[in-house]
């Protein structure tokens, strides 16, 4: 109550600092889920303003051998969110003594975002892995914790950018009628490098490397390639 | 809470929320999943986030998903319920396949427009305690209860930011009931609804063509076109197009279409075909 009443800029004299508490790193995530697996891959590069912090920073964080989340944004915010993500994934462990399943990590995350939605986390988030029965799923997620399940997803500085590729080359947006095939994991694996290849050619907060998880029942198998370093 | 501490939460990881007069360690980590309703406050008391600025000075906007059309009537058969399914943040489509319909329980439906995230979040909660009120009483909720449980929540938190412009709808003892409620307060019963940016050209059809005796098939039908005429006009507006309808045995989901296919549908039904 104390504190308050200093702060109310109501007061006679008071004065109002200006105060910016987010910053926005940039940075890409891309994931596409198939039949029994699932793919997310971030870029590497870590930006503020126009100088790059780091080449080599995943924004990839293993939740569990069927879980995986991927978080771009304001990195003090990335985290804050995935420390008190993963010591929730511990809580869980040791209460329930199995992991946390994917569709219960995906409303968690939300539900830790709603927390939030008066200061929200300045993120762009999605969580893929395998659901319970096997199938590759993926979720997508606003800064305040709107959640949708996905086939494929493209998120971050150039979400925007790169959404539309998908649509075209795994959502099949272009063909109409009939019954669509599910993708494939190598043309999966073809479409996210390709449409990293495009966003480091367009957008300045990606590029340096792509760090990509392939989620399938054997566990999480991690790949890296190169991207332009300009 | 040993627990707390031997998964390495400090207290820098807890954020306060309404209630957090004390500050007690142990309270505050109880915070990160305590009550549902009770959210993070911001430090400084600024609810709004008016000016984001981030170290250049250049303006941040955190856009959230909204846009929506959504309607809801009642007529002698129960309740229609029609919604689109597109999500914008800004000028970019977010999603075309949100679903704008939640099922509450197997009675009672709500809509969802405004802040996509404030929606599903407090209807969440609302469902939870719907349930908790029927383990409690042996008897489901009532509609009218059950709303006023939801804008009792968000009344909690006027002028804070939130948005929701929401029905809700169900049948209970009374019959059909259909509520509407936003993030102001208000919480009124009602005939005719229609929230949302194209709300205006939904009413537009929705009046012409509503009669308390429309058959079924009619009504659905109603509810389908208004949407779709909605979803013509009004950009951030669009997708897939869902109809609900409340029966005295539940709801049931009629049909789920795009409304690229129905423009064509309607273009041949009207104009004959190409």
């Amino acid at each position: 109550m104390f504190g308050q009443a200093i702060l109310n800029d109501n007061l006679p004299g008071a004065k109002q600092h200006h105060w910016s508490p987010y910053t926005d790193n940039g940075g890409t995530i891309v994931a596409v889920a198939g039949d029994d697996f699932a793919i997310i891959a971030s870029d590497t590069r870590l930006i503020q303003g126009y100088s790059i912090l780091s080449r080599e920073q995943t924004k990839l964080f293993k939740l569990s051998e069927q879980t995986v989340l991927g978080v771009s944004g304001c990195w003090c915010d990335v985290l804050t969110f995935t420390r008190t993500l993963e010591a929730r994934m511990k809580m869980y462990l040791h209460e329930h003594l199995k992991p946390m399943s994917t569709p219960a990590v995906a409303q968690l995350v939300s539900t830790m975002l709603y927390h939030k939605r008066f200061f929200p986390y300045y993120v762009s988030n999605i969580v893929a892995g395998l659901d319970q029965d096997g199938k590759g799923t993926l979720y997508s997620y606003d800064p305040v914790g709107h959640c949708e399940k996905n086939r494929y997803r493209a998120g971050g500085a150039a979400g925007a950018m790169l959404q539309p590729l998908l649509d075209n080359q795994v959502g099949l947006k272009n063909m109409k009628g009939g019954v669509l095939p599910n993708i494939t994991k190598e043309k999966a694996l073809m479409v996210i490098k390709d449409s990293f290849i495009s966003a480091a050619e367009r957008d300045t907060s990606t590029g340096d490397g792509v760090i990509i998880n392939i989620i399938t029942k054997s566990g999480v198998e991690v790949m890296h390639f190169p991207l332009r370093k300009d | 809470m040993a627990l707390f501490e031997l998964c390495g939460i400090n207290s820098r990881a807890n954020f306060k929320t309404t209630e957090d007069d004390n500050l007690n360690g142990e309270m505050d980590s109880l915070n990160i999943i305590g009550n549902p309703t009770q959210l993070a406050l911001p430090p400084l008391g600024c609810p709004n986030n008016k000016s984001l600025v981030d170290e250049h000075g250049r303006e941040m906007k955190i856009n959230y998903d909204h846009g929506t059309t959504t309607l809801g009537f009642k007529y002698q058969g129960g309740i229609i319920l029609a919604v689109d399914s597109r999500a914008t943040g800004g000028q970019y489509i977010g999603s075309g396949s949100v679903k704008k319909i939640i099922e509450i329980n197997d009675f009672l439906l709500g809509t969802m427009a405004g802040g996509a995230a404030d929606c599903t979040y407090w209807e969440r909660v609302l469902s939870k305690q719907c349930r908790l009120y029927e383990l409690r009483n042996k008897e489901r909720i009532s509609v009218a209860a059950a709303s006023k449980l939801l804008v009792n929540m968000v009344y909690n938190y006027k002028g804070m930011g939130l948005s929701m412009g929401v029905m809700i709808a169900g049948w209970d003892k009374k019959g059909p009931g259909l509520y509407y409620v936003d993030n102001d307060g208000t919480r009124t019963p009602g005939q005719v609804f229609s929230v949302g940016s194209g709300s205006l050209y939904a009413y537009g059809v929705l009046d012409s063509g509503y009669r308390h005796d429309l058959e079924d098939e009619e009504a659905y039908e109603l509810g389908r076109r208004a949407i779709y005429h909605a979803t013509y006009r009004d950009a951030s507006s669009g997708g897939i197009i869902r109809v609900y309808h409340i029966k005295s045995t539940g709801w049931v989901k009629i049909s789920e279409q795009d409304c690229t296919e129905l423009h064509y549908q309607y273009q041949e039904a009207e104009h004959g075909p190409k």
